[in-house]
């Protein structure tokens, strides 16, 4: 039985977040009424020329030094010709030869707990380009109605190198780097709206054979979920039909999300001729050093340089570090919460925002920046913890009760529910003492070896204790008491 | 009145001689008169046009005007002007009304206060060297109606020619400027590339294309460039030149010009009546002070076969556009999407424009691409290179602008390779991105030959000097067809 392997390489548009578009000043806004933001540049009317957007090229540098990457000198815009009704010039303007952006890597964390593992990733370029109109082929009666709002909205196509051995992989980086693009600011990482889509490119070849497989490309994949049951689809797939003894012929795919099925769109036989050449309407894209520099200066602490911080001053590990900064909104939310809570409980704070919460917001599909439970409530409850106020369990009902908005602070939720933890040693030790007389068997049964007895008696006590009894302070006394 | 220079007219209409108004109706009437045989305008629209001079007038009155505010010109059909219809030449785009103004047109008429007699014919797309291949029909030269004015700026030459517009604009992508003023007797002026505004010239060759001047007198062609230049941020290959007067130098003496010949001009291929007025030019600017300088342009027998793969690539991208979806023409019936853009475009296109599509897409196409297309951009450096070399040792370039006079209309529309030659000392300076003047320098069994100057980088206002000084010796440029009144 041959034992496969999954190529997977992924192209990325990201539609950048400028106010106007690539090529001409109209809005880049979503949702406006049709064809109410296409200026004459965009309805490619006759004489009409293209001036580039300098906002766009900030992009580009910004994602490019983001990566590592190297930021051409010079690069060139070309034509892609083709004809379709909502590319209104006949060809969109794209980089081809010369890209903006050459090379880069990118880091991610694949999987969860035990089972995490980083990868890195090559990125091959990313390059600046146009977008086309839509075409609507509903409500016209059988004719098809042409939107061009869109068209000319700038995009950054990001293409990786075929790194990715498996469907979680894939989705890892589609992950990572839709982290980036909004951490970076150059895009609002919007899916539905088509802000973020994704293409991936799938083989499959035998386990160590050196040469890829033939591959497929899986267009406009829009969400993660789809990213991952396409590739998986995909793989089985084609691993069926070359076991069934047929070939891979390259095509393009796409994606039906309700069968859940990759159909063919066009064979490499059809594949366009894009007679691609250098646009003479624009002139070579020239980014000095200095430009390159106000770009650099004007970016934020990226999350690698985060992802180290947090190890090295913060005494993170690097699954937490990384988990923590797999978006801007985590990683400032978390560094909120220890900014109140303090550095010394830099890790009960991670575990509180990648566990407490994190599973909180699941539960009510909420996402991070939209928690009813703000970092400088969440930083004082963990200061209770690290103070002894109250034990870890209690913190979890007052955490709920601030979730449901009952007081503003944690200290007037511990003061009105008396829910301060009891340490006073005098008070356990006679709790204890209560419990033992009224527990003769589970005592007798701790003494003959059962170790669950114990677990029992300390249950008693923080019942009789209400919950608030010092855990660590109830199990020494117990100890102490049924070693006599 | 007809027959005044730019200059004249503008002291006629400061001294109220006459009023733009006036003066526009006058040569409104003349294209009524003319224009039926000539075919020199496909749009005239008296009202727009007495409105624009009404308008001028008031700006005279208030003392507002500028050096040529109130002076009618024709423009070619290639600029979009606002509400009015902007054809190219072609079926196409017969019934397209433009909504917008070409950065030309507002300069010129908006910013300037010109007035528009209207739009004047052209071949289409500006592909061609005679004005035939005008959906609108021929244009005939007033020097003989049986002959091509050339092209493509064909309309604007007859109608200068024909003084049914004291001045015009055209294009030179390849010489449509400068071989149409050959042909028509006129002074024509393509500018160094990136010196007038592409924003609203509908393209045809975008890395080739330039605006410029046509009209009957260097001096007329200063004024008129005045207006047309300046750095445009709409067109991202205008250049940020500083402004200057095109006209400041026209007066300075020859004396210390030196002319390269190239020999490459003239060897054979041009006809010999041609080529003695071009020497009797020659032997003029000697008199003048200048003196000759013998030079070459070794691959410039490359600029047909270069310009012949860069323009029409770029053109088969550039008219892409036109595919029936928005705007223009679409064919009355189709099944599909692909059989409404291959008729409308099978219909909306002449045979002209549809064979340098092909041309254009054959070279772009995979596998095609090194050999032609990125060869001839290689050509195309060696001959900008050759230039560099030989304005080394002259100040400007002189030989013929067409190896012929005008040709029967028709003589070679079945030809294209003949067509194409015509332009065979024009194209050169288009692909080096030069700036080239004609001018009138005698005449060949009653036709005009034209003389074509050649500058440096940003060397106009050295050519309109260099023209002006043999235009103040010699009177060929003032010479009139013999039935314009």
């Amino acid at each position: 039985m041959t034992q496969w392997e999954v190529v997977i390489g992924i192209e990325t548009h990201a539609q950048l977040a400028t106010v106007s578009k690539i090529f001409s000043g109209a809005s880049t806004a979503f949702g406006a009424a049709p064809n109410t933001q296409a200026c004459a540049v965009d309805l490619a009317l006759p004489g009409v020329l293209p001036v580039l957007n300098k906002k766009a090229v900030d992009c580009a540098i910004r994602f490019g030094l983001a990566i590592g990457a190297q930021v051409a000198a010079k690069s060139v815009f070309a034509r892609k010709n083709y004809f379709y009704p909502d590319l209104p010039k006949g060809y969109q303007i794209s980089q081809m030869d010369l890209p903006v952006v050459v090379g880069g890597q990118i880091t991610l964390q694949v999987g969860a707990g035990d089972k995490a593992y980083e990868k890195v990733v090559t990125l091959t370029r990313a390059h600046l380009e146009e977008d086309a109109g839509k075409s609507l082929h509903e409500d016209f009666h059988g004719k098809s109605g042409i939107d061009l709002n869109r068209a000319g909205t700038p995009l950054l196509e990001i293409v990786s190198e075929p790194d990715m051995r498996s469907s979680d992989e894939a989705v890892a980086y589609a992950r990572a780097l839709h982290a980036l693009v909004r951490w970076i600011g150059i895009c609002d990482g919007n899916m539905q709206e088509g802000s973020f889509r994704c293409d991936a490119n799938v083989s499959v070849r035998p386990k160590g054979q050196a040469e890829f497989g033939t591959r497929r490309e899986i267009k406009n994949l829009n969400s993660f979920r789809f990213l991952k049951e396409a590739i998986d689809y995909e793989v089985q797939w084609q691993i069926n039909e070359i076991e069934e003894g047929r070939k891979i012929q390259q095509a393009t795919v796409l994606f039906d999300p309700d069968s859940g099925e990759t159909r063919m769109m066009r064979s490499k036989e059809d594949a366009h001729d894009y007679r691609y050449f250098p646009d003479p309407d624009l002139l070579p894209l020239v980014i000095g050093s200095d430009w390159i520099e106000r770009v650099r200066g004007e970016l934020p602490e990226l999350p690698q340089q985060k992802r180290e911080r947090f190890i090295s001053e913060l005494g993170l590990s690097a699954y937490d570090a990384a988990t923590l900064t797999a978006s801007q909104e985590m990683s400032d939310y978390y560094e909120a919460t220890v900014t109140v809570a303090g550095k010394a409980s830099a890790k009960p704070c991670a575990n509180w925002v990648m566990v407490d919460l994190a599973a909180r917001l699941n539960k009510d599909g909420l996402e991070i920046a939209a928690a009813p439970v703000s970092p400088q409530q969440l930083g004082g409850l963990i200061q209770r913890i690290a103070d002894n106020t109250i034990s870890n369990n209690i913190a979890k009902k007052v955490f709920e009760a601030l979730w449901n908005g009952e007081a503003a602070t944690a200290d007037e939720i511990i003061d009105k529910q008396g829910l301060k933890q009891i340490t006073d040693s005098g008070a356990i030790e006679s709790l204890v003492e209560e419990v033992l007389a009224a527990n003769p068997v589970n005592v007798a049964e701790y003494r003959a070896g059962k170790e669950k007895a114990f677990n029992a008696l300390v249950g008693q006590v923080m019942k009789a204790a209400k919950g608030k009894a010092n855990p660590q302070q109830v199990n020494e006394l117990l100890k102490k008491k049924l070693a006599v | 009145m007809i027959h005044k220079s730019l200059k004249e007219l503008a002291q006629a209409l400061a001294t109220r001689e006459i009023s733009s108004v006036e003066l526009s109706t006058l040569f409104l009437d003349r294209i009524a008169r003319h224009n039926p045989d000539l075919n020199a305008f496909v749009t005239v629209d008296r009202e727009k046009t007495l409105a624009m001079a009404a308008a001028a007038d008031v700006r005279i009155a208030a003392g507002t005007a500028g050096p040529l505010t109130g002076i009618p010109i024709a423009q070619k059909d290639i600029f979009c002007a606002e509400g009015w219809t902007t054809t190219c030449g072609s079926k196409m785009l017969a019934n397209f009304v433009s909504p917008y103004d070409a950065t030309v047109i507002d300069k010129m008429h908006r910013q300037a206060g010109m007035v528009a007699l209207g739009k004047t014919n052209m071949d289409e797309f500006a592909m061609g060297s005679s004005n035939e291949t005008s959906y609108f029909g021929p244009v005939k030269n007033p020097w003989d109606r049986t002959r091509v004015p050339g092209g493509s700026s064909g309309g604007s030459a007859a109608a200068v020619a024909a003084r049914l517009a004291p001045a015009a604009t055209g294009t030179d992508t390849g010489g449509s400027i400068r071989q149409p003023a050959a042909l028509c007797n006129l002074t024509g002026l393509k500018p160094t590339y990136g010196v007038v505004s592409r924003y609203g010239m509908i393209a045809f060759a975008s890395s080739l294309d330039q605006g410029g001047p046509m009209a009957a007198s260097a001096e007329d062609c200063a004024l008129l460039l005045n207006t047309m230049v300046g750095f445009d941020e709409r067109d991202s290959t205008s250049l940020d030149h500083p402004v200057e007067d095109y006209a400041r130098d026209l007066a300075q003496p020859l004396a210390g010009l030196r002319i390269g010949l190239p020999k490459e001009f003239f060897g054979e291929g041009c006809d010999a009546t041609v080529m003695a007025a071009v020497q009797e030019a020659i032997a003029e600017y000697r008199r003048l002070g200048a003196t000759t300088v013998d030079i070459s342009l070794p691959n410039s027998h490359l600029s047909v076969p270069a310009y012949y793969v860069i323009a029409p690539a770029e053109a088969s991208s550039n008219l892409s556009r036109f595919d029936g979806v928005r705007y223009g023409y679409r064919a009355p019936d189709y099944g599909n999407l692909d059989d409404m853009y291959m008729k409308t475009r099978a219909q909306g296109f002449g045979a002209e424009v549809k064979r340098r599509i092909l041309i254009g897409a054959y070279v772009l196409s995979h596998g095609y691409y090194d050999a032609y297309y990125l060869q001839a951009q290689r050509i195309r450096r060696l001959i900008a290179n050759d230039f560099v070399e030989a304005f080394k040792s002259c100040d400007v370039i002189l030989g013929p602008t067409s190896p012929s006079t005008a040709f029967k209309l028709g003589e070679k529309a079945a030809d294209p390779v003949q067509m194409y030659l015509s332009d065979i000392y024009t194209i050169a300076v288009n692909l080096a991105g030069l700036p080239g003047m004609s001018i009138p320098c005698g005449f060949a069994g009653g036709l005009p030959v034209g003389l074509q100057l050649i500058g440096d980088y940003f060397a106009e206002a050295r050519l309109l000097n260099v023209a002006h000084r043999y235009q103040q010796a010699t009177d060929w440029h003032q010479r009139r067809p013999a039935d314009i009144a």
